[in-house]
C-alpha cells in the first residue's frame, strides 16, 4: 500500500507515472509509425496489417484500454503536477520572468501536450471511428474497400484522408507538436525514471532530439507525400471504380466518386 | 560608473510590497554586488530613509546566505558565482538593474530581499544525515571508498544551500538541492545502510514544505553557484524509485 | 581577582587526558535528560557540542543568528584539517602534531591542552569519515593527505578547497539528526544579546530574535559558548561580516576572563584591499604556497611596471631568500610580517603599493597548466572573478589580511571558564594555539572541542548542580540582564546621530590595522587606545541607527556588535601593550631579533624576527572585566612545560 500511496501522491511517484506512462506512449508512436510506414510498400502490406490488427478483436479492445489508461494517467499526472507547481510560485517575478537556460520545449510540456491531446481526439474520430463529418472528403471513407480482399481499404482511406489539404496541415501541426513534446519528453523520461547519468547525460539529450526529428519527418512523409507529391491517388481512383453502387453512398449526403 | 536599482520594498509578510526605484552614487567597477547595496544603505541611512534588507555572511561564496534575483536571474548575470562574488563591472554605467527577492512559496517572505528558507533545513533533518553516534566510528580508512565515489559525492556535498535552484525553477521545485544532500550520502558506502529511509523522508518533506515538481527544464543546473548537476536529480529519482517498489 | 585554576591533571602528559576522564565525574544515565544545556553558536565546535550532549542524553538547546547553523563561519575554511593518523608513513605521531603546535604558537599555549588536542585528533577523521565527509582519495579507496602550512609531514585530510564547508556538514547533519530525534531545540535568527550570572554560576543566556526583534530569556545548568572569534574589530578581515564578538564580551563583562585578547593572526595569503568601499577581505587557500613563489621587485622604481616586464635578476624571493629551509612555506605570521617589511620598503606592488606576487610561472613550466588548473582551478577561478585578472597569465597580487582570533575567553583543561558553568570552545576560547595558529589546526581544534573534549569533561560541573534548582526566568537576575539588554537597544536606536555604524567601524578598523595590526609599539598602541575611546565616545552621542526595535533591523543588529567591539578593540591594544615581548603574532617592534643577537649570528632566525621574552611572559594574560570605565584587572596563569623545552622558533 505503501508502494501504491507512494506513486499516486509523491511528486517524484507521480513523475514516475508520467515517465512510465509517457515511455509507453512513446513506444506506441515509435510502432505506429512503423506500421504506417507501410504506406510506401504496396497497397496491400498496409491492408493486410490493417486487418490483422481489426482481426485481434476482444485482444485489440484490451489493447485499446490500456492505451486510453495510459494516455489517462499521464495526463492526470500532468495536470496534478501542474496545478501544485502553479501553486508553488504564489507570486510571480516583476522583472518578467526571465526563462534562464531552459528550452522552450521543457517549459511548454502542458500546452504541447494538451495541443497533442486535441489532435488526438481528432485522429481517432478521423481514422479510428471514422467520423465522415470531419473527414473533409468527398467520399465516404468507410465505404473504401480493398478490391482484392473486400476488408476495409486503409491504404485509400489514408490517401483519401491526406488529400485533404486543411487535414494534411493539421495533422503535420499535430506531429509537430508530438515531436516538439517528445524532444523534451523523451530525456525528461530517463531523468524521471533515474536512468541518466552523467556518463549518458550528453547522448540522452541529443537521442532524444535526435528521435524527436527522425518521427516527424517519418510521420511528416505520409501527408506530406500524398497531397504535395499525389501519392497513391491512383491506386484510390481505382478502389473508387471497384466501388459499390453510388445509392449507399449518396444516402451520407456524399458522393464516392467526384 | 552609476546604475539605477529597482528593488523590491516590502515591509514585512503581511504589507503589499512594490518595486522602488534609487540611484547610485558613483561607484567603482571593482565593487562587489553587495558592497553597492552597502553603499546605497548607507546613503539611505543618512537620507534618513529605511535601508534596504538583504541577506549576506560570508561574502565569499560559500555559506549561501546571499541571495537575490537580479535582472531576472539569481545570483546575477555570472555562472557557478554567488551574488556576493558579483562585482559592479558586470554591469555598465547607467544600467537598470531590477532586484528582486527569491520567489516561492516554500520561502515565504520575511522583509524586502529577505526570505526565510528554513524549508530546507526541516528537508535536511529529516534524513540528510548518517546515524553515527559520536564515537561510534571505525578507523578512517577501514572503509575505502573509491576515487570516483568520492568525487561524485563532493561534486554533491558542494550544495551551498542558497535556494537559488528554487528561485530560478518555473515550478519552484527544491529538487536540484534535496537530490544534492540525497546524492552526496547515497553515493558513499557509508551512506547504504539509511539509503532507501534517506530519500523517502527527504522527498517526502520536500513535497509537505509545498516547493513543485521537477519537469527538468535543467534552469536550476545552469544558475546553481556550485554548478550541481542535474544527473543527481536523476540519481535521486533512481533511489526514491527503487525505494518504492521495495514498498518501503 | 578571578580565581584561575587550570586544573591540569597529574601525571605524564600523554596519561592526563585518559586519567581525567576515568577521574572525572559521571552522571547517571537516568538524569541526563533533566539536565539542560544551551550550545550558542554551531560552527564546527558549537554544531559537534550540540549533538554529541544531545547523544549523551542531555536536554540541549542551540542559538545560532544566522538562519541556518551550516551557515556558520567555519564553513569558509579552505585547506584542510590535520590529524595525527600518520597514514603516509612520514614520521607523524600524535607527539610530533603536538610539538608542532605548541612550538608553531611560539611556546604560548597550555601544553596539556595542545596535548590532548594531538592525541583526539585522530578520533575526529574516523568520526568525519563516517559521517559521510567526502576526504580526498586515492585510486585505492585510502585516504589522501597533503603537506599544510609549512608542516614537514603530510597530516592534512582534505576536501577540494572546501575542507570548513564539509567538516561543518558532516556536524550539521549530526545536528539535524538530534533535532529530528529532539535531543537538540535549534533556535535560529537568535542572537545571544547577554550572559545570566546567578550566583556566581552562568545559568541562562538573553537571545533577541532577530526577525521580530523579540527578547526572551532561556535558563540552563550549564551554558555553552562557541561562538568564533573577534577579528571583525579590524572591519577588513576574512570573517564573514555576521561574525561577532557579543557573545564572548558580554561574558566577559559578567565576569569571564578574556584571555591574551592582542592574539591575532595575519593570514599571508589575501587579495589585497582596492578601496574605501571594501566589506570583506578574500583569503586565497595558503595551499597556493605550496607551488606559488612569493616576490617583490628588488628596485622600487620597477613596483609600477608589468610584472613579465622584471627580469628574474630584479626579482626579490623574499622568503625563499629569509627562510631557506621554509621558504614560501614559512608559518603564517613570519610570512606576513616579511611581506609588510617588504611593502615597508617601498617594494611593494599593485595600486596601493601593499601587495607582493605569488606568482605559479615556476610551478606551470615545471608542471604544466593543466596539473595547476587541477590543484588549484577554483582558487585561480574566484581571484579571477574578484580581480578580473587571469593567475595563470600573471602572478596574483596578495596582501596579509586578519584572519584568527588566538585570544579568547579563558578556559581551563574542562574548557570551563573562571565563571563556573560556562564552557567556551573553538575560536572563542584561548587556549591551543598560543600566539600563532597553524594552518588545518582550526578545524582540528573546533571539533576536538565539541566532539571529544567538552563530552568528556561537563560532567564535571553539571555533576555539582541539581537540575531542580536551576533558577526560573523570573529570577533577578534574569531581570536585570533583560533589562540592560533592552537598556542598550534603546541607546542606540534613540541616539539619531549624523553617523552610520557602517563608517564607525571603517574608523575603528583603520586605527586598529595601524596601531595593532601586524607591527605594534609602545607609542602606537597608546595612540589607537587613546583614539579608540574617542570613536567609542562620538559612538555613544553620534550613532544613527536607522529603523525599529521589534523588526528585521540589520543596522541594529551592526550597531550592536559595533559597541562591543568598541570596547574589546580598547582591551587588545592593552594586552598589546603590557606585553612587552614579540611572540608568533603578535610582534612588538621593540623586541625583535638584531644583527648583534648570538641566535642571529648562529643563524637561528633573522633580524626583525619576534623576540620572546620566557623569562617575564610565560604567561596567559587572563584580563577580568573591573567595571565601566575602570581598568581591567590582569590575572596571570604562568605557563608551566613539564615535557617541552621553551626554545627559540627557528624556521631557517
Amino acid at each position: 500500500m505503501k508502494l501504491l500511496s507512494n506513486l499516486f501522491t509523491s511528486t517524484l511517484g507521480r513523475k514516475y507515472i508520467m515517465a512510465g506512462s509517457g515511455a509507453v506512449l512513446g513506444l506506441f508512436v515509435v510502432g505506429h509509425l512503423i506500421g504506417n510506414l507501410q504506406i510506401f510498400l504496396p497497397p496491400a502490406a498496409i491492408n493486410r496489417y490493417a486487418h490483422f490488427l481489426q482481426s485481434l478483436g476482444e485482444v485489440l479492445w484490451g489493447i485499446r484500454l490500456f492505451m486510453l489508461t495510459t494516455i489517462g494517467l499521464h495526463i492526470w499526472a500532468a495536470i496534478s503536477l501542474t496545478l501544485e507547481n502553479r501553486a508553488a510560485r504564489p507570486e510571480r517575478y516583476g522583472s518578467g520572468y526571465a526563462p534562464y537556460a531552459a528550452s522552450l520545449a521543457s517549459r511548454t510540456m502542458l500546452i504541447s501536450g494538451l495541443g497533442v491531446a486535441a489532435f488526438l481526439i481528432y485522429h481517432l474520430l478521423h481514422f479510428t471511428v471514422r467520423l465522415e463529418d470531419i473527414n473533409g472528403t468527398a467520399i465516404l471513407i468507410r465505404q473504401l474497400k480493398d478490391p482484392v480482399t473486400g476488408y476495409p481499404d486503409c491504404y485509400a482511406m489514408m490517401v483519401a484522408g491526406f488529400s485533404v489539404v486543411p487535414v494534411s496541415l493539421f495533422y503535420l501541426v499535430g506531429v509537430g507538436l508530438l515531436c516538439f513534446h517528445l524532444s523534451h519528453g523523451i530525456q525528461a523520461m530517463f531523468q524521471s525514471l533515474g536512468l541518466r547519468n552523467p556518463a549518458y547525460a550528453p547522448l540522452i539529450t541529443k537521442a532524444a532530439k535526435g528521435i524527436a526529428l527522425v518521427l516527424f519527418l517519418g510521420y511528416a512523409a505520409i501527408p506530406t507525400s500524398v497531397f504535395v507529391f499525389g501519392h497513391g491517388k491512383a491506386y484510390l481512383q481505382e478502389v473508387i471504380n471497384a466501388a459499390p453502387p453510388a445509392a449507399a453512398v449518396a444516402a451520407a449526403g456524399k458522393d464516392l466518386v467526384k | 560608473m552609476k546604475v539605477k536599482l529597482k528593488v523590491w520594498r516590502q515591509k514585512n509578510a503581511g504589507t503589499p510590497g512594490g518595486f522602488q526605484i534609487y540611484e547610485t552614487p558613483d561607484l567603482n567597477p571593482n565593487m562587489s554586488f553587495l558592497e553597492m547595496m552597502d553603499v546605497v544603505n548607507e546613503a539611505l541611512t543618512l537620507r534618513g530613509e529605511t535601508p534596504i534588507a538583504f541577506d549576506h555572511d560570508c561574502r565569499e561564496g560559500i555559506c549561501g546566505t546571499c541571495s537575490l534575483v537580479i535582472n531576472g536571474k539569481p545570483h546575477g548575470p555570472h555562472r557557478a558565482v554567488a551574488t556576493c562574488q558579483t562585482y559592479m563591472r558586470s554591469f555598465k554605467d547607467g544600467d537598470e538593474i531590477v532586484v528582486e527577492p527569491f520567489r516561492a512559496k516554500g520561502f515565504p517572505l520575511i522583509k524586502d530581499l529577505v526570505v526565510d528558507r528554513s524549508a530546507f533545513e526541516r528537508i535536511q533533518q529529516a534524513g540528510g544525515f548518517i546515524s553515527v553516534r559520536t564515537g561510534a566510528a571505525p578507523d578512517a580508512n577501514a572503509v575505502l571508498v573509491p576515487k570516483d565515489k568520492a568525487e561524485a559525492a563532493m561534486d554533491a556535498a558542494q550544495c551551498i544551500g542558497c535556494g537559488a535552484c528554487v528561485a530560478v525553477c518555473k515550478n519552484a521545485s527544491a529538487s536540484l538541492f534535496v537530490a544534492a544532500k540525497v546524492s552526496h550520502l547515497n553515493l558513499l558506502p557509508q551512506g547504504q545502510p539509511e539509503k532507501e529511509r534517506r530519500v523517502l523522508a527527504m522527498v517526502k518533506q520536500m513535497d509537505e514544505e509545498g516547493f513543485g515538481a521537477c519537469t527538468v527544464t535543467g534552469a536550476c543546473e545552469a544558475v546553481c553557484p556550485k554548478e550541481i548537476s542535474l544527473s543527481f536529480i536523476a540519481k535521486m529519482n533512481h533511489d526514491y524509485g527503487l525505494a518504492m517498489l521495495k514498498g518501503k | 581577582m578571578a580565581v584561575l585554576n587550570s586544573n591540569i591533571p597529574s601525571g605524564p602528559l600523554a596519561q592526563k587526558w585518559e586519567k581525567h576522564k576515568f577521574e572525572g565525574r559521571l552522571i547517571n544515565p537516568a538524569n541526563k535528560r533533566k539536565y539542560k544545556i544551551i550550545v550558542v553558536g554551531a560552527g564546527l565546535a558549537g554544531s559537534s557540542a550540540a549533538a554529541t550532549l544531545a547523544e549523551l542524553g542531555f536536554d540541549v538547546h542551540n542559538f545560532v543568528f544566522h538562519d541556518s547553523p551550516r551557515r556558520a563561519h567555519s564553513v569558509a575554511a579552505q585547506g584542510g584539517i590535520n590529524a595525527a593518523k600518520n597514514y603516509q608513513n612520514d614520521g607523524d605521531s600524535v607527539y610530533r602534531l603536538f610539538y608542532d603546535t605548541i612550538k608553531g604558537g611560539d611556546f604560548r599555549a597550555r601544553e596539556a591542552n595542545v596535548y590532548r588536542l594531538a592525541e583526539v585528533s585522530v578520533n575526529i577523521i574516523d568520526q568525519c569519515v563516517a559521517q559521510g565527509v567526502p576526504f580526498a582519495r586515492e585510486y585505492g579507496g585510502l585516504l589522501d593527505n597533503r603537506s599544510f602550512g609549512g608542516a614537514q609531514v603530510s597530516r592534512t585530510f582534505y576536501a577540494r578547497g572546501q575542507t570548513g564547508q564539509q567538516l561543518l556538514l558532516g556536524a550539521y547533519a549530526a545536528l539535524c539528526k538530534m533535532i529530528a530525534e529532539g535531543g537538540v531545540k535549534s533556535h535560529t535568527h537568535a542572537e545571544m544579546l547577554d550572559l545570566v550570572v546567578v550566583d556566581g554560576h552562568a545559568k541562562g543566556i538573553i537571545v533577541r530574535n532577530l526577525r521580530t526583534g523579540q527578547i526572551t530569556r532561556h535558563n540552563a545548568d550549564a551554558v555553552v559558548l562557541a561562538t568564533g572569534g573577534y577579528g571583525n574589530v579590524f572591519d577588513l578581515s576574512t570573517y564573514a561580516r555576521g561574525s561577532n564578538a557579543t557573545a564572548i564580551w558580554r561574558a566577559y563583562k559578567r565576569g569571564a576572563c578574556f584571555a591574551n585578547p592582542c592574539f591575532t593572526q595575519i593570514h599571508p595569503t589575501c587579495i589585497p584591499v582596492t578601496g574605501d568601499y571594501q566589506s570583506k577581505l578574500t583569503l586565497m587557500s595558503e595551499s597556493l604556497r605550496n607551488d606559488g613563489r612569493i616576490w617583490v621587485p628588488k628596485k622600487k622604481e620597477d613596483c609600477r611596471k608589468n610584472p613579465a616586464d622584471i627580469p628574474e635578476a630584479d626579482r626579490d624571493y623574499y622568503l625563499e631568500r629569509m627562510y631557506g629551509a621554509f621558504g614560501n612555506l614559512a608559518p603564517r605570521d613570519i610570512a606576513s610580517r616579511a611581506a609588510k617589511y617588504v611593502c615597508d620598503e617601498g617594494r611593494g606592488i599593485g595600486e596601493t603599493g601593499r601587495g607582493v606576487y605569488l606568482d605559479f610561472a615556476d610551478a606551470i613550466q615545471r608542471l604544466g597548466e593543466a596539473k595547476i588548473r587541477e590543484r588549484y582551478g577554483n582558487l585561480f577561478s574566484m581571484y579571477h572573478e574578484i580581480t578580473d585578472e587571469n593567475a595563470y597569465q600573471t602572478p596574483m597580487r596578495i596582501y596579509p589580511a586578519v584572519h584568527y582570533t588566538m585570544g579568547g575567553l579563558w578556559v581551563d583543561y574542562n574548557l570551563m571558564s573562571n565563571l563556573p558553568g560556562l564552557f567556551v570552545l573553538g575560536e572563542a576560547n584561548f587556549s591551543d594555539h598560543g600566539a600563532n595558529r597553524l594552518g588545518a589546526s582550526a578545524l582540528m581544534q573546533g571539533l576536538a572541542d565539541g566532539y571529544f573534549v567538552l563530552p568528556g569533561t561537563i560532567s564535571n560541573y553539571l555533576a555539582t548542580q541539581k537540575p531542580e534548582r536551576r533558577p526560573g526566568l523570573d529570577h533577578a537576575s534574569f531581570q536585570e540582564a533583560e533589562q540592560s539588554v533592552r537598556g542598550r537597544i534603546q541607546r542606540l536606536l534613540n541616539c539619531r546621530g549624523q553617523r552610520t555604524p557602517a563608517n564607525f567601524h571603517k574608523a575603528l578598523g583603520k586605527i586598529m590595522w595601524e596601531h595593532c595590526g601586524m607591527a605594534r609599539n609602545r607609542a602606537g598602541l597608546e595612540k589607537g587606545i587613546e583614539a579608540i575611546r574617542s570613536l567609542r565616545e562620538e559612538y555613544g552621542r553620534n550613532v544613527l541607527v536607522p529603523g525599529e526595535e521589534h523588526d528585521f533591523n540589520q543596522a541594529l543588529e551592526h550597531a550592536g556588535r559595533l559597541a562591543d567591539y568598541l570596547e574589546l578593540a580598547e582591551l587588545m591594544c592593552r594586552d598589546a601593550q603590557h606585553r612587552e615581548e614579540s611572540c608568533g603574532g603578535h610582534f612588538r617592534e621593540e623586541y625583535q631579533y638584531t644583527p648583534d643577537d648570538p641566535e642571529v649570528q648562529q643563524g637561528l632566525v633573522n633580524p626583525g624576527d619576534v623576540k620572546r621574552r620566557d623569562d617575564q611572559f610565560a604567561f596567559v594574560a587572563a584580563w577580568e572585566y573591573a567595571g565601566e570605565d575602570q581598568a581591567p584587572t590582569l590575572n596571570k596563569e604562568p605557563l608551566v612545560y613539564e615535557e617541552v623545552q621553551m626554545s627559540t622558533r627557528s624556521y631557517k
